[in-house]
């Protein structure tokens, strides 16, 4: 399938991050060489076929409903952030 | 692998691993150089030692940890400028066993940023040099973990292998590298790629050393849901019956693999055949589709995982921005690699509306005809024995710009991580220019600990 300009800067804005003209450019090339690869698929017969979505065999794992104390405290994750003031992480205005 | 005892001391291991990763700086395997911390870890147990208390079964061994592993000592950086500047209050479920057992972290080591790669070029910090050969590539995405043991830096060291990224840089590099079955050891505090095919394994110099370290590494942790209940301590791989019967795929015999790669496999099958085991072709047809469905699959993971790094909570955060939504577009913006970039913009067109059914539901029926095709297969052999890669570690810069090529690179190992099952990479002589070969034995769900026996008649 043809990968347009806007189709770049479509899937750019959902996965939240802007591209310079430069990786316009190269990255349009690349997802369209690798598109092209995947879609070999089309070829693949799935009729009837029910789709995995992992390979755990997953059952339920049930638990009490207890708080369990965890490995790292408060203080801890805050000291990760850029800034912070009143225990709280500052950012930029939101709106 | 060299344990401490009142002989050889832990700091003496300690110290000599420390001394040999200097010594290789220039092949780039280390992002942290742990010497502090590991050498006092040491003394703590040499006093133990000398004062005849027990230790670990890992007492005084110095490892190299892959930097997607979460622990107190040094930066956790997935070799991603956007994860620069954290240092984690948690230690991976992982790791604390094997420290448990008295293994002391020596340094972290290089990958593809957040995994994302076959050569370890994708690194934020620039690639790892091949151990045979400086100007190829490591292989990877653990490009660093496998050079580190391939030079006898350390005994061991821990890599994540999502498509082939420990078993690759195993081969490239000429050591053993397990990925175990899907859920045989806990993923709590690591760095998530896809979710669905992510595995913890290792990289080590023997069987052996690999039955050792899957002893104490795999297990239920209640952190991990996804971890299965013990297994692999309980496996009778000692008393199995012999001969066995391996399979060899007949769609991974054909002029698009190296040549040397197919007169390896060939040497080691007269060789399973010379030692009374029985050699019979398999055809596997859906496996020619898995490398279409990985790329589909892993990447609409990529884009869930990787969307959580927004420079608000931990690492790297894009200064000068004036409101939240730009903070967020800058940070990432600058904090991935080409290859991030593209893997989340990938995932998020396989999972878009008028897109979803023909790439990602597409992708998962394929995905279930490669699980019964495992099934199939191993209804009629014990154990699968292929190439890892169609080439030998390949120069540095060949395939960097070109993505296609470079995924075509892990053709022979992403099924694996699609069914779920474990397989083990093993050193299959060299080339002629003398690079590493290798080969992945494969086997059935859960039959980690058979595999890692089996492999001993492949010496």
């Amino acid at each position: 399938m043809d990968i347009k300009r806007e189709n770049i800067l479509h899937l750019a804005s959902l996965s939240e991050f802007s591209l310079s003209e430069a990786e316009i450019n190269k990255l349009g090339e690349d997802l369209k060489d690798i598109i092209k690869y995947i879609s070999q698929l089309d070829q693949l017969k799935t009729d009837n076929v029910e789709p995995t979505y992992q390979v755990f065999e997953m059952e339920n794992i049930w638990r009490n409903d207890e708080i369990i104390p965890q490995d790292a405290e408060r203080e801890m994750l805050l000291a990760l952030t850029k800034e912070e003031q009143d225990h709280q992480i500052k950012v930029p205005k939101v709106l | 692998m060299k344990i401490a005892n009142k002989k050889i001391t832990a700091e003496r291991l300690v110290r000599d691993a420390l001394k040999k990763a200097k010594h290789f700086a220039d092949y780039n395997i280390f992002t942290f150089i742990n010497e502090e911390n590991a050498i006092k870890k040491a003394r703590e147990i040499d006093e133990k030692i000398a004062k005849g208390e027990k230790v670990g079964k890992l007492a005084g061994v110095p490892y190299a940890l892959k930097d997607n592993f979460l622990t107190p000592e040094g930066e956790t950086t997935a070799s991603a400028h956007i994860l620069q500047g954290l240092t984690s209050p948690i230690t991976a479920t992982a790791v604390a066993k094997l420290e448990a057992e008295g293994a002391i972290m020596i340094g972290r080591t290089n990958l593809d940023a957040f995994a994302h790669g076959s050569s370890t070029e994708n690194s934020y910090f620039g690639p790892t040099l091949n151990a045979y050969d400086k100007e190829r590539v490591a292989g990877g995405s653990s490009g660093g973990s496998a050079v580190a043991v391939a030079l006898d830096i350390v005994e061991f060291a821990t890599g994540t292998d999502t498509g082939g990224s420990i078993r690759q840089p195993a081969s490239f590099n000429g050591i053993y590298g397990l990925k175990p079955t899907y859920g045989c050891i806990s993923r709590y505090g690591v760095v998530a790629m896809a979710s669905s095919t992510d595995c913890i394994g290792f990289f080590t110099k023997t069987p052996d050393d690999m039955d050792l370290l899957m002893s104490i590494a795999s297990g239920q942790d209640p952190k991990d849901m996804t971890t299965l209940p013990d297994y692999y301590n309980e496996s009778d791989a000692k008393n199995e019956r012999k001969p066995h019967k391996i399979g060899v795929i007949k769609e991974f015999d054909n002029e698009s693999v190296n040549s040397e790669i197919r007169r390896a496999l060939k040497e080691k099958c007269e060789l399973l055949e010379s030692k009374g085991h029985k050699i019979i072709e398999l055809e596997m047809p859906s496996l020619k589709y898995a490398l279409s469905a990985y790329y589909i699959i892993v990447p609409a993971e990529v884009a869930s995982n990787l969307s959580r790094y927004d420079g608000i909570r931990y690492g790297f955060r894009s200064e000068n921005s004036t409101s939240l939504d730009s903070l967020y577009d800058h940070t990432r913006s600058e904090g991935f690699m080409p290859e991030n970039k593209r893997r989340i913009m990938i995932g998020n067109f396989v999972l878009s509306s008028g897109f979803y059914d023909a790439y990602f539901l597409k992708a998962a029926k394929a995905r279930t005809l490669i699980i019964k095709e495992y099934e199939k297969a191993f209804s009629k052999v014990d154990y699968i024995l292929s190439p890892v890669a169609p080439n030998p570690a390949f120069k540095l810069g060949e395939k960097v710009n070109d993505p296609v090529a470079m995924y075509l690179e892990d053709v022979m190992s992403v099924s694996l991580n699609l069914a779920g099952v474990p397989g083990l990479t093993i050193p299959a002589g060299r080339t002629k220019t003398d690079l590493p070969l290798g080969l992945q034995l494969v086997g059935p769900r859960r039959s980690d600990k058979k595999l890692i026996e089996f492999a001993k008649e492949l010496i």
